[in-house]
């Protein structure tokens, strides 16, 4: 295996994505709404493709606020339909991204005349090509770098994500445990909820954007859902939720240069590897966690019984 | 534009080219629509999006496995297969984690939904490098190729549709408590696990089978989106799930018919639309639970309560906290009433209204003051007795039969029977008047005090 600094971007790119996704995941998990990432991030799809018919560019601004705009969306219009309609959350989820991915599929064939925009390129990213794009080249301590400007746009989406979580912290730990108690204490936690949303319509399109939407998928549920198991105390699985997000992301990318040279392939996709690892992780966790764990279980409870 | 004779010829299917693309998508839509029913009552409407996911790995690995053993990687039942098998276990994934571990449903479908994908993906990756592996035939998988559909796509799907309905028909008993009370179902002794993997199963071979047709993602939406429609219909399970695989059909049909004769419009994307349209309508004019009649029963609810609240409001001034032979009219001033419960003027001076058209009271001067009538007095008394009789109900009672409370029953005897409201009555004796049909209240209440 031969490591450039390409791969070293693509490791820093991937785990400052994953940090960000999996620093809101806490709460979505918390919430029970885990799903909302797999929604958002189909549901843009219509948002890329107005925005690129509006402006006939791929500005990345402008397409980045139209599905932005339409993640919002999804979490509004999911939950009228859950509260309106009487219909079950996650069916009421899945009913309105599955509507709006045919409507933006519709539209880019449709307009596919002038429309170059690929549905699979930007469901799956490309992390693999997004060192190439250099925008800041600094020179620190005598070494020369090449920062990508997809580093640049992730290490602002961490940063503004960090500061929500540690800012209203307690407003969303209460909220997301205890929604009536929120009310009665004063705090708005239909408030909470709908920024909540908007930070992670903005961070899933931000990051997928960047790395493709499967890490944003898995970086959201899955290292929030490792970190459940491994604490009863909130910050403490916040940052674990961090850590392992971006040691899958280190790991994925290794994995994806080394495992496939065993059964004597190339390389294969990053992406799906970061997510393949995050989910080892998880099933490490799963089986070996000291209190929540499924043998530590198992071993308590043969205990028990004897 | 098309011929409006083209148009009569794709509906009904008179097309040779089209005949089979609108079929074999119909059948899909009935059988998703029947398993979406039973996933949309278990709440687990997400599963078919976790399943579709889970599906790719499959399709890569047994992709793989058919080139390394030398064989055709492109040969539909090899990969359908593959594909099941690690749909399948993704569904055990997703069980296993729910019940062994504090992670609830919907972390355990994303987690598995997300891993599985990445893996798939990643193996479509290595597919990518082969020499033999154009990938681009995998890819249909998770857009469908829904216009290029063949016979044996056909075939495949009449047998499973074939499947789907004679397991639900079977099964229809054991399938309908396991929706609606699991515990009850285990505790009757049945094998709930066994059942819960079966309607799993059926549900794996509809997706698997479906993935062709309209792609992962659209498919999600033939499992939810025709169930959740059918649901506003009705509260009975077998209509709704007639009524589920007929929009499931429906949209199919039209979905597939649209697509064959409008340029450029790609079939799973119009029929997903096409059921979000039926959910849309379903959703607002659906008779047992949508929006707009939900909203009428609302306000006649409202109006109900609110005479009854009027004519409770004035009688219980007229009484006055005293205990008397008859009752005496007189006219109540509209501030007294007002402060006898929390509601605006509009809404008061709303219900009186009401009550003066239905000839329940009188405006001698019309503007600050109101008067009962005859028929008033008498309606009013009745509400009021029977409002106070529910409350010693309530407060004797409530323990053993809550459920029986039917504060709006004309005759609480109908609902309680002549003897518990004798026993009632008896219990309201310490407040009772002699000679008046009207029990005092329970827990006298002066407002103002």
């Amino acid at each position: 295996m031969e490591w450039y600094s390409i791969d070293t971007w693509i490791v820093v790119i991937g785990a400052l994505a994953a940090g960000a996704c999996a620093l809101l995941g806490n709460f979505l998990v918390l919430r029970k709404m885990s799903m909302m990432g797999d929604a958002i991030s189909h549901a843009v799809l219509p948002g890329l493709a107005i925005a690129f018919l509006v402006t006939g560019a791929r500005a990345s601004l402008s397409m980045f606020i139209g599905a932005a705009i339409v993640g919002v969306l999804t979490a509004v219009f999911t939950q009228w339909i859950s509260r309106f309609g009487k219909v079950d959350e996650g069916a009421s989820m899945g009913i309105v991204f599955t509507t709006l991915f045919a409507l933006g599929l519709l539209l880019i064939v449709q307009g596919a005349d002038h429309v170059d925009l690929d549905p699979s390129c930007v469901l799956y990213g490309a992390i693999e090509l997004t060192p190439l794009d250099v925008v800041w080249r600094p020179t620190l301590y005598g070494y020369f770098l090449e920062v990508p400007r997809s580093a640049l746009v992730l290490a602002g989406v961490i940063l503004f994500n960090a500061v929500f979580v540690v800012a209203f912290f307690k407003e969303l730990r209460i909220s997301s445990f205890d929604a009536e108690l929120a009310t009665a204490m004063g705090i708005n936690s239909n408030l909470m909820h709908y920024l909540l949303m908007t930070l992670v319509a903005v961070t899933t399109v931000a990051c997928f954007e960047a790395v493709g939407s499967i890490i944003v998928i898995a970086m959201l549920i899955v290292p929030a859902a490792t970190a459940h198991l491994l604490t009863d105390r909130l910050w403490l699985m916040v940052v674990l939720s961090v850590l392992i997000a971006m040691g899958s992301a280190v790991l994925g990318h290794l994995s994806a240069l080394i495992v496939p040279a065993w059964f004597g392939f190339a390389d294969t996709s990053t992406s799906g590897m970061m997510a393949v690892m995050a989910g080892l992780i998880f099933s490490t966790v799963m089986l070996f966690a000291p209190k929540y764990g499924v043998l530590p279980r198992l071993v308590r409870k043969t205990k028990a019984v004897r | 534009m098309p011929e409006l004779a083209d148009i009569w010829n794709v509906l009904f299917l008179r097309d040779y080219n089209t005949r089979l693309v609108v079929i074999c998508t119909m059948l899909l839509g009935c059988a998703c629509g029947l398993m979406g029913g039973f996933l949309l009552l278990r709440k687990r409407s997400l599963m078919g999006d976790t399943l579709s996911h889970a599906t790719l790995p499959g399709v890569g690995l047994s992709f793989i496995l058919a080139v390394a053993l030398g064989g055709d990687g492109k040969s539909l039942p090899i990969l359908l297969g593959g594909a099941a098998i690690t749909g399948v276990i993704g569904c055990a994934a997703v069980l296993f984690i729910r019940e062994q571990t504090r992670i609830k449903d919907d972390a355990a479908m994303g987690i598995v939904l997300s891993v599985f994908f990445g893996a798939g993906i990643a193996i479509l990756g290595v597919i990518q490098t082969m020499p033999e592996g154009s990938a681009a035939g995998l890819e249909s998988f998770i857009y469908g190729k829904t216009a290029s559909m063949v016979m044996s796509d056909f075939q495949i799907l009449v047998f499973v549709t074939i499947c789907v309905i004679t397991c639900s028909l079977l099964l229809f008993k054991e399938f309908r408590l396991l929706c609606f009370d699991e515990t009850f179902a285990a505790a009757l002794g049945w094998p709930v696990k066994f059942l819960d993997i079966l309607l799993l199963a059926l549900i794996t071979a509809v997706t698997v089978t479906g993935l062709q047709a309209v792609g992962l993602i659209l498919i999600i939406a033939f499992l939810i989106t025709p169930a959740a429609a059918a649901r506003f219909w009705t509260n009975q399970l077998d209509r709704m799930l007639v009524l589920s695989a007929l929009i499931g059909g429906a949209s199919g049909w039209l979905g597939a018919s649209l697509s064959a004769f409008i340029p450029r419009l790609p079939a799973g994307a119009v029929i997903v639309l096409v059921a979000a349209l039926f959910f849309v309508v379903s959703m607002l004019i659906g008779t047992e639970r949508g929006v707009m009649f939900r909203f009428l029963r609302q306000s006649q609810l409202k109006k109900r309560m609110g005479r009854q609240h009027l004519l409770r409001a004035l009688y219980e001034i007229l009484e006055g906290g005293r205990v008397t032979e008859e009752l005496n009219i007189r006219t109540v001033p509209f501030r007294q009433i007002r402060g006898r419960r929390t509601w605006s003027d509009t809404q008061l001076r709303d219900y009186i209204r009401r009550a003066y058209n239905e000839g329940l009271v009188e405006a001698p001067n019309k503007v600050d003051s109101i008067l009962l009538t005859k028929t008033g007095l008498a309606e009013a008394a009745q509400v009021t007795r029977n409002h106070r009789l529910w409350e010693m109900y309530l407060i004797e009672y409530a323990d053993v039969a809550t459920s029986r409370v039917d504060r709006d029953a004309d005759m609480v005897e109908h609902v309680l029977g002549e003897k518990m409201v004798t026993r009632l009555e008896n219990k309201l004796q310490a407040y009772r008047s002699a000679g008046s049909l009207v029990p005092q209240s329970p827990h006298p209440i002066h407002p103002g005090d």
